[in-house]
């Protein structure tokens, strides 16, 4: 099982539609899991029309869905966007802040980082140096 | 027939304080090489090592270091771990200065 | 000199805010030791061969008075009682335990300075010329841009699980005393056509797989600077490779995909990410210009230099090597040496620091700097305080008349703290240094800069020492490798390899015979080593450093 994370603490997974891989034959209706490796040229076409899209984060210390989904909102994705895997809460500012909606993780991490540490970075939108120099 | 097998010592740094460690027989840790606990057998070796890396709590960076076991305890092989044992060599400060 | 907003003062509070929290969750275990590392080292803490190491940012190397007396306070009140001025313009405590960092961090913001992305996958603290905004030869002062960059790369979302770690250094100056082709990105100030921008580099470093950066644009537009660094950024973040941490850098990148495709790579990000830049970044520019603006300078007569001059040697042996032309003729641009012979380069004491504040409040404007080559610098003095300000160093062990010369060496700590190291540094150096002054030769040698490091990754900048060392583990033997050639300016080149290295006991020897060497074969006085070493090249130093092997030749 797994707790998805967002701005108001934990809650459990309320997305019923499953997931396709990115690289299965696409509809628009679909739900994509779009690996960390990802390349830019991928964002694009009916990717930018899924309802959901998830990025995976296979470790911590990967930063690439940072910028993945960062490009994806740039490129007027809408829908919405989810932050997948090894994600702690000292990442969970990043991950608002580059565009993720929300934040999916498994019960272990859950149990070892629990909601308090989460909601502590929920104020994310304060103290963002990005949002004032580009105000 | 086996490799002859090094006498290792576990050695890692404190988390709290930093400094370097070494694991004794009774599971304690030392600041002292002298005290440390000397392995000459490798699958024992890698399960003290196995087992000082979970003590997450207390020690960082485990790792097995070589050593001569002597009569006055286990003494450093490479310079790397003589340094570790004394401290820096431009200040008298570290494992060097400890009592004074 | 830049004032904390209160939108930086808040930042810096909640950030430590943060950090202290992050503490007590790796004591608690809700933080592995791999995920507590990258969040400690993003806020300049390591853990080092003997304890743990704070890192703290001086950003663009400008410290105040205040903040010079805050480090010192911080080096007694937590550490040993001094403190180790680095290479990349940060200053480096040995001796702190994890408990003592978060009220270490809180020290520092009460000066408004912070220890954030001296480490870790990050964008590191901006480097820039240490004689900004004093210098005769600058087109404008670099650090007002510094400062923005700061901002910008600080916290950056996207920017801190990088492939690798990120340097930048901007000089305002074409003669670069910013190694900016040395760096991840290098900037140069450039004007086209009456408007400023900047030449930028790319995929420069030192380290295993030296490069020198190359132009990926000739010239930037000012205002297109943050979209254009954060294109870079962005475009090695996701191509950069994760797979094996030599083959990181951006460096590599370059290499393996080519200065003109990460251009057209750079170019279209470029073109996404320009229109999110609304033009407030310039607005904050130009107040910070305003708060770097010049201090008033005094305009007094100078009779009590050149009286000093004319009649003391010391003085003037110290005038000739530690002054640097200032913009206005009655002033000087003083360094102040940290490399007395036979102490640890970049070391100073807590009362150095403060005797160096009080000169700074005193006599500069309350204003100083620290070099990338290890020194501190009164910026802005007037000529007729210089007699007293000398006389005040000599007090304090500070009035080491060798700014350029053979004994004012950079050195990594080396083995003697660092957990990379694969021999010792510090040591070196200091023999070296004591060698040459016992011998009386290092002001008939002049200009030689000798750089060392511990190990590949070149924090000792050995690559472009005119002479380079590295220090290297040789079946459990230090060893060290010797290069020459070096050069770490506006005509940045890597320096070659001697051949075999040496042990030990035979580098000073070692040394001293490429001296010798240079000292027989220049034309004159006035060529220094890097000419004549130009002029030559290596053959003359190789067959004096390797005679059997020159025999041997012969005899063939």
């Amino acid at each position: 099982m797994s707790v998805i994370v967002t701005d108001t603490g934990f809650a459990p997974d309320d997305w019923t539609g499953g997931f396709a891989a990115l690289d299965a034959e696409q509809t628009n209706a679909a739900a994509l899991d779009m690996p960390s490796d990802t390349p830019e040229s991928a964002l694009s076409g009916a990717v930018l029309a899924a309802p959901m899209l998830r990025i995976a984060f296979p470790s911590s210390a990967d930063g690439r869905g940072f910028t993945l989904a960062r490009l994806l909102r740039l490129r007027g994705y809408t829908g919405r966007l989810r932050a997948q895997g090894h994600v702690i809460a000292d990442q969970y500012a990043m991950a608002r802040r580059s565009g993720f909606d929300e934040v999916e993780i498994d019960d272990a991490l859950a149990a070892r980082q629990p909601e308090d540490q989460w909601l502590f970075r929920a104020n994310w939108q304060d103290h963002d140096y990005q949002n004032r120099l580009r105000g | 027939m086996p490799r002859d097998f090094k006498p290792k010592v576990v050695t890692a740094n404190a988390l709290l304080e930093g400094d370097v460690i070494y694991l004794t027989e009774d599971d304690s840790w030392t600041r002292e090489l002298k005290q440390a606990e000397v392995i000459t057998d490798e699958a024992v070796a890698q399960i003290r090592l196995l087992d000082a890396s979970s003590r997450v709590a207390e020690a960082v960076g485990a790792y097995l270091a070589d050593v001569i076991d002597t009569p006055d305890g286990p003494e450093p092989v490479h310079f790397r771990e003589d340094f570790r044992r004394k401290g820096p060599s431009n200040h008298f400060h570290g494992k060097q200065a400890a009592g004074q | 000199m830049y004032r904390y907003s209160d939108f930086d003062a808040a930042f810096v509070a909640t950030r430590n805010r943060q950090f202290r929290a992050q503490v007590e969750r790796r004591i608690d275990g809700s933080l592995t030791e791999d995920e507590f590392k990258p969040l400690r080292l993003m806020n300049g803490l390591y853990l080092q061969l003997h304890a743990y190491m704070l890192r703290v940012a001086v950003p663009y190397g400008t410290l105040s008075s205040a903040q010079m007396r805050q480090l010192a306070y911080i080096a007694e009140r937590w550490d040993k009682g001094y403190g180790h001025f680095t290479t990349r313009q940060n200053i480096q405590y040995n001796w702190p335990t994890l408990g003592d960092v978060p009220d270490m961090l809180d020290a520092l913001a009460e000066v408004q300075m912070h220890a954030i992305q001296t480490s870790g996958n990050t964008i590191r603290n901006v480097t820039a010329d240490h004689f900004a905004g004093a210098a005769a030869d600058e087109i404008a002062d670099p650090r007002p841009v510094a400062e923005l960059i700061r901002q910008w790369s600080t916290d950056h979302p996207e920017f801190q699980f990088m492939p690798r770690k990120f340097k930048i250094a901007i000089t305002g100056s074409p003669n670069d005393r910013a190694v900016t082709r040395a760096h991840d990105i290098g900037l140069r100030m450039v004007e086209q056509d009456g408007a400023r921008g900047f030449e930028v580099l790319v995929g420069g470093g030192l380290g295993r797989t030296p490069m020198i950066g190359k132009v990926i644009t000739e010239f930037l537009p000012e205002a297109d600077l943050l979209p254009y660094l954060e294109a870079i950024v962005s475009v090695w973040n996701l191509i950069g490779r994760r797979d094996n941490k030599y083959k990181a850098r951006i460096k590599i990148t370059v290499h393996e995909h080519g200065i003109d495709e990460i251009r057209r790579l750079v170019d279209a990000r470029f073109a996404e990410l320009r229109p999110a830049f609304g033009g407030v970044d310039q607005q904050m520019l130009a107040e910070f210009r305003a708060q770097f603006a010049s201090p008033v300078l005094k305009s007094a007569p100078t009779d009590a230099y050149d009286t000093a001059y004319a009649k003391d040697p010391v003085f003037r042996s110290w005038a000739d090597t530690n002054l640097t032309a200032h913009r206005d003729p009655d002033h000087a641009i003083v360094q102040i040496s940290l490399k007395a012979h036979g102490a640890t380069p970049g070391d100073a004491s807590a009362d150095q620091m403060r005797a160096m504040a009080d000169l700074a409040e005193h006599y500069g404007h309350g204003e100083l700097r620290v070099s990338h080559e290890q020194n501190i610098v009164l910026p802005h003095v007037h000529k007729s305080d210089l007699p007293q300000i000398h006389a005040i160093l000599q007090q304090h062990t500070l009035a080491t008349a060798n700014i350029g010369l053979i004994s004012d060496i950079i050195a990594c700590p080396g083995m003697d703290y660092c957990a990379l190291a694969t021999a010792r540094s510090i040591p070196i150096a200091q023999e070296i240094a004591t060698r040459f002054d016992d011998l009386k030769l290092e002001h008939e040698i002049g200009d030689l800069k000798i750089k060392i490091s511990g190990c590949i990754n070149a924090c000792g900048h050995h690559h472009v020492g005119h002479i380079g060392i590295l220090g290297l583990d040789r079946a459990g033997v230090e060893n060290y490798q010797i290069t020459l050639g070096g050069d770490h300016t506006e005509t940045a080149a890597l320096g070659a390899r001697t051949g075999p290295g040496f042990p030990a006991e035979e580098i000073v020897g070692a040394v001293e015979t490429i001296v010798h060497t240079y000292l027989d074969i220049r034309e004159s006085r006035e060529e220094t080593f890097i000419d004549t070493f130009r002029r030559t090249g290596m053959a003359p130093f190789k067959a004096a450093l390797y005679p059997e092997k020159e025999a041997a030749r012969n005899a063939a």
